[in-house]
């Protein structure tokens, strides 16, 4: 089985009319070669060693939640509580509103807490906690008292089976309080630099992770200590034609779409991962939506005020008088996540195709 | 000082005021027993843990009249103090969200080798919320060094504890979560004093939560918002109040031993109320925070869609200066 790193020529052992940019499909990251400076790893193992190197870098780093002690349910936290003892890597009751305000607590006395959530599906015990203390923490002490220590990580999103429950994603709920900063990775090497880069803000993170790429995501992923910066968009593709904003593991159905669209009708799109959901990188997508006229926005959430909403209102605020066609959403319905149509509920990468030829056929 | 400044509010100089009438042992009893080091996550009826640490009649009231020295910029209403200097955290409205953060705290406290425990306050009523219960489950589940001090007067706004819980009090919860516990007579500040000296020895030595339900009465209404007489006799009040006061009986006792005289007391209820309404009047004369405020302090570092905001208020309120004086 060949395993292609990033840096390889673009053509996928999978098929070989449709590279995968950046990620490839592999079920064994342990074969992927190891240089002294990289390693193939897939998302969980990437998690797994941001939250080593915090522990390793920061004395009062501490890591807590359900299950997180035998390795957690997704094994992002293996072998850390061996490493780092049983005051720093410890289970919890079940309690996420105790997770959160234990996290809370412990930040605003000069710690750097690191919570884990078992499913982002169960966030909503904490939302009084992550609304009216965590988010107002600094501002309703006149910056007396602050809990930027504090970060609260969680899987999120679809995952092929995971009904109601286990498929959440939800950005935008949080997005709509201030004082919170909401995180998303979309690949394993952008997810170990954004979560260390979480844990470090002075300011409190939520940070979510696609469950569906935990395994099936795999990149070479620096060994070292990096961060990547919150607040900033990535352009994964350039293209001058219309420009697709998203973020998570969509961005993977986002790059099939663009592949689609440039196989089949020679659309070139420029492909934006926002990445930090709040506060995000309006100015990116604005330069953007300047130079191609057309925007996609897509997302697993649904449709009706999910993030997209947001993204559209102020574009079409700042860009209306260079767009050349309505703007498009191409989201989850407006139902609660269903389990046997999930294929349907889903906006794959044709729904978003037909999205992308739509905005073009309209455009003047 | 309660006195005045609820009137102040009945005046309309400020919004909301509440006190702390009849609970003034515990408050006084507890922080006496505590050092500033150990972190206090109060619910809101609490100023008399803040007093005892040092908070002045300024700070008191700049806080109050939202003017431009208050340590919080005015953005919470009247009476959600805090105090960085004096290891108050600032108060938040809704109940019950500080015991978790209380629990966090201790753990920290524990983990860096701090001889310190953490202290949180709250009513009858926040026993019933789900932080209440995680919060106490964490503190005993992890080993956290934190004094759970429940005062129990009574009521939550209308809801006589009759209504809030079925169980014996707040202290028959304690063997449940596996911690150890006292109830202790509110109204007697010496008993208070003693219960939370006990209670922090004892956290520090075995890292281990305490709860101390404080049996006290409360003697004003729940807030400038609210009326008592319309849920409970008047005649209650004015009993209670005098069989139990527990200024009445620190007086009592003082004078007993010659401690204090009548004229002791008189001198300085006059002198203090004249501080009062001195720091009052000032407060009051004081400018208000200035508008920029509204935006700092979101975040660590104010990001680009807030300073977007910023100018888009400041360029409207200059345009339209006379409807916003």
């Amino acid at each position: 089985m060949k395993i292609l790193l990033h840096s390889l020529p673009r053509r996928s052992w999978l098929t070989a009319r449709r590279p995968l940019s950046h990620l490839t499909m592999a079920t064994d990251p342990t074969i992927m070669s190891v240089t002294s400076s990289a390693q193939g790893m897939n998302m969980f193992q990437a998690v797994n060693d941001a939250m080593k190197i915090a522990l390793e870098t920061d004395p009062t780093a501490i890591v807590f939640g359900e299950d997180v002690a035998f390795g957690g349910v997704f094994r992002c936290s293996q072998g850390l509580q061996e490493r780092f003892g049983k005051d720093r890597v410890f289970n919890t009751p079940i309690s996420e509103n105790g997770i959160a305000g234990f996290a809370i607590g412990y930040a605003a006395t000069g710690g750097t807490a690191i919570g884990e959530i078992q499913f982002a599906d169960y966030i909503y015990p904490a939302m009084d906690q992550l609304v009216n203390e965590m988010a107002k923490f600094r501002y309703r002490s006149g910056n007396q008292w602050q809990a930027g220590g504090a970060t609260l990580r969680m899987p999120a999103g679809a995952v092929g089976h995971g009904g109601h429950y286990h498929s959440q994603s939800p950005e935008a709920y949080l997005a709509h309080t201030a004082g919170l900063t909401v995180v998303m990775p979309s690949s394993p090497k952008a997810a170990k630099g954004l979560l260390l880069a979480s844990i470090r803000s002075k300011d409190p993170v939520i940070f979510l992770e696609p469950k569906a790429l935990y395994r099936s995501a795999v990149e070479s992923v620096p060994l070292g200590d990096y961060e990547v910066e919150l607040g900033k968009a990535r352009i994964l593709r350039e293209g001058s034609d219309v420009t697709l904003v998203g973020w998570g593991a969509q961005i993977q159905r986002l790059q099939k779409a663009c592949d689609l669209a440039k196989e089949m009708d020679g659309i070139d799109c420029e492909l934006i991962d926002l990445q930090t959901i709040v506060p995000w990188d309006a100015e990116a997508v604005e330069q953007s939506v300047l130079k191609t006229g057309k925007l996609v926005v897509s997302h697993e959430a649904p449709i009706t005020c999910g993030f997209g909403a947001e993204v559209v209102a102020e574009l079409q605020e700042r860009c209306f008088w260079a767009l050349e066609a309505p703007i498009k959403r191409v989201c989850g319905f407006d139902t609660p996540f269903p389990l046997v149509f999930e294929k349907y509920y889903l906006p794959d990468e044709t729904r978003n195709l037909e999205a992308i030829r739509e905005v073009v056929r309209s455009s003047r | 000082m309660d006195g005045i400044l609820l009137n102040a509010q009945r005046q309309g100089r400020i919004s909301f005021y509440l006190t702390c009438r009849g609970e003034e042992a515990i408050l006084m009893g507890a922080a006496s027993a505590l050092e500033v080091g150990d972190p206090v996550f109060a619910q809101y009826r609490e100023q008399g843990v803040l007093m005892w640490r040092g908070f002045t009649l300024e700070q008191f009231t700049n806080q109050c009249f939202s003017n431009i020295l208050d340590l919080g910029k005015g953005r919470q209403m009247p009476i959600h103090y805090g105090s960085r200097a004096l290891n108050y955290h600032t108060v938040s409205s809704p109940l019950g969200t500080q015991l978790p953060h209380a629990v966090g705290a201790a753990y920290r406290l524990k983990l860096a080798g701090e001889h310190h425990v953490a202290v949180c306050f709250f009513g009858d009523g926040s026993t019933s919320t789900p932080d209440f219960h995680s919060a106490l489950n964490f503190a005993a589940t992890l080993n956290a060094p934190v004094i759970f001090l429940c005062r129990n007067n009574g009521y939550a706004i209308s809801t006589p504890t009759s209504d809030q819980f079925a169980g014996d009090g707040v202290i028959s919860r304690a063997p449940g979560y596996g911690m150890a516990g006292i109830r202790v007579d509110g109204n007697d500040i010496f008993a208070v004093h003693a219960a939370v000296r006990e209670a922090k020895q004892y956290a520090l030595s075995n890292n281990a939560p305490v709860l101390i339900e404080a049996m006290t009465y409360r003697q004003g209404h729940h807030s400038t918002s609210d009326d008592s007489s319309q849920y409970r006799s008047v005649d209650e009040v004015l009993v209670t109040t005098e069989n139990h006061d527990p200024l009445n009986r620190l007086e009592a006792f003082l004078k007993k031993y010659n401690l204090l005289s009548e004229e002791d007391v008189e001198d300085m209820q006059k002198q203090e109320r004249k501080d009062v309404v001195k720091a009052m009047e000032q407060a009051e004369r004081r400018p208000p925070v200035p508008m920029r405020e509204l935006f700092t302090d979101v975040y660590h570092e104010m990001p680009l869609h807030l300073q977007r905001q910023q100018a888009q208020l400041e360029a409207h309120v200059k345009k339209y200066p006379e409807k916003y004086a």
